[in-house]
């Protein structure tokens, strides 16, 4: 089992698809989820703390916008753990989505940066494109490069 | 209890920047609820082609989404609040856009705010104040007479002042320098009665304003507590007699500034600055230290100089001020630094603030700060516009203050 990095980092769809195939999807949620310290309406994202910004000074620097590095805060120990990474670039926000353009380039530029196997993919806009999304995913998840991380 | 305040949050970056409780921390104080608008994915989706601006961010494109929603009444809310992360270049861009399509397409009043992560309840609660009480005080704020005997004081970071008003006129006025905030409302509000020649106890009804106007209401009983905004955008279009039709008030304060667009004496945009000292009153303060004369002299000495012979690196107080005495180290005049230090000051304000607010004319200046005539005339030399500086300038927030009380006291009267 590798850990695979998906982004955008809330998807479904691509959490499901690295699970059936034997790997640990690397998501969000479960960042957010350690931040839930009591039970609540409140959507987890409003358990993010002025501090998490700070934290998120490990991946982008002061002059970068606050609302970017709370998400580096939550994304950026998950890049760091990350074998191997699948990344669909514009995907509909229905897909996944984590609100912020400058966000995207810098997380993007971060996988890229740590030179892991990568399967970047763009977002299908028809039947056939979405076959052939998946099947590359499915090909990514059981090619050696992914599988010598086990 | 005043009436509950709904305020749309049109924003981006909020949760992830960890204030989002701080923003509904500062508009429960203020008796307001932060709502979202429903908007359906259809909309976001096509929100670009409706709204006209294209941006990567889909957080920005539901904050477009939301703004349309009650542009088309689909939303119904008293206020809106626009804010983003600080330093966002395409959020700024939706912000900026997304203000000016609720001004001109609604009735609402709104602002915008650009934060970081340590914005906080306290930064905010000024401009929560300022929003709901334009959203529940428009029948106040139409007033244009002072009525009956009453009074205004201003509790500000570097002074405090008063006035007594009768039958729409200044009768008494007081000014000293604010050191403990009650003893120096005291003290100001005791000279203005004298100055008037009348007893405390004929007056019909207090108004107060600025930094301490809860301390100080509290303890001398006022009948109106309102932040600065609000009174000095009335007390300025009172003052001007410019109570009719579009106007821009610009107040730079000892610790603030407020840039404010008024139509028909009501706020609608505006801006509050406060992060930087060097934009502030508190910047001619030291160099008029500096250069030896009285702050009452620094403008009429700014008057006689010309700003281009000073060369200043930075508009920081600290740094800004290590220019001017450089410059009179190598010999520049007094009266050039002078109108080089209020010239720095007006041109922080103008690329800092007025970008933010529609600047209209009349442009109307106030606050202590209007009396250093180098500021205003700096001022109008980039604005390319005359700037009005009324009777009384000094003493806008409690004539404001004054004015808008003598409303309440009509209004138990009825």
């Amino acid at each position: 089992m590798s850990k695979i990095l998906i982004y955008p980092t809330n998807s479904l769809v691509l959490a499901d698809l690295v699970d059936r195939f034997g790997h640990e999807p690397l998501t969000i949620p479960q960042e957010i989820r350690k931040k839930v310290t009591s039970v609540g309406l409140d959507s987890p994202p409003l358990n993010i703390t002025p501090e998490d910004p700070k934290i998120g000074l490990k991946y982008a620097a002061v002059e970068v916008p606050s609302g970017v590095r709370g998400r580096m805060s939550l994304i950026g120990p998950l890049l760091e753990r990350a074998e191997a990474a699948v990344v669909v670039s514009e995907p509909e926000a229905t897909f996944g989505c984590m609100g912020c353009a400058r966000t995207n380039e810098l997380v993007n530029f971060l996988i890229r940066a740590k030179k892991i196997p990568t399967l970047e993919l763009s977002y299908p806009t028809n039947d056939d494109d979405a076959r052939d999304f998946v099947y590359k995913i499915a090909e990514f998840l059981q090619s050696s490069e992914v599988l010598k991380h086990e | 209890m005043s009436k509950n305040v709904k305020i749309a949050q049109l924003s981006c970056g909020t949760e992830y920047s960890g204030i989002q409780p701080e923003i509904e921390a500062a508009a429960k104080q203020v008796n307001a609820e932060m709502v979202f608008a429903d908007v359906d994915y259809d909309d976001i989706a096509r929100i670009e082609e409706d709204f006209g601006l294209e941006v990567a961010s889909p957080d920005l494109k539901l904050l477009m989404a939301r703004a349309k929603s009650i542009v088309d009444g689909k939303t119904d809310v008293d206020a809106v609040f626009v804010a983003t992360c600080f330093r966002c270049a395409e959020a700024a861009l939706a912000r900026s856009e997304v203000r000016r399509y609720i001004y001109e397409k609604t009735s609402l009043p709104v602002i915008s705010y650009s934060f970081t992560e340590r914005t906080t309840s306290g930064t905010l609660l000024t401009r929560m104040e300022a929003l709901t009480t334009m959203a529940r005080r428009k029948s106040l704020l139409a007033r244009e007479k002072q009525t009956g005997l009453t009074a205004g004081i201003d509790s500000g970071s570097t002074t405090t002042k008063c006035v007594i008003m009768k039958d729409n006129e200044v009768i008494g006025t007081g000014w000293v320098p604010t050191t403990k905030v009650l003893d120096s409302a005291d003290e100001a509000f005791n000279i203005a009665l004298e100055s008037a020649g009348i007893k405390k106890s004929k007056l019909d009804a207090l108004g107060t304003t600025g930094y301490g106007r809860f301390l100080i209401g509290d303890k001398l009983g006022a009948d109106l507590m309102q932040e600065e905004v609000t009174v000095n955008s009335k007390g300025a279009v009172f003052l001007a007699d410019k109570q009719k039709g579009d106007a821009t008030v610009i107040d730079i304060g000892g610790m603030d500034n407020k840039a404010i667009s008024v139509h028909n004496g009501i706020p609608g945009m505006f801006t509050l600055g406060g992060i930087c000292a060097g934009a502030s009153g508190r910047f001619l303060e030291i160099t008029a230290r500096r250069l030896g004369v009285e702050i009452t002299k620094l403008g009429d000495l700014a008057l006689k100089g010309n700003y281009k012979n000073i060369e200043m690196n930075s508009y920081c107080i600290v740094f800004g001020i290590q220019s001017l005495v450089n410059s009179l180290s190598t010999g520049a005049k007094p009266e050039d630094v002078a109108a080089a230090a209020c010239y720095s000051v007006a041109e922080q304000v103008f690329e800092q603030q007025l970008q933010e607010v529609e600047v209209k004319e009349p442009v109307i200046m106030v606050g202590g700060s209007s009396l250093i005539a180098g500021l205003p005339k700096a001022l109008e030399d980039l604005l390319h516009v005359e700037v009005h500086i009324p009777k009384y300038s000094q003493f806008i927030g409690a004539v404001g203050s004054a004015l808008l009380v003598s409303g309440l006291v009509d209004t138990s009267k009825k």
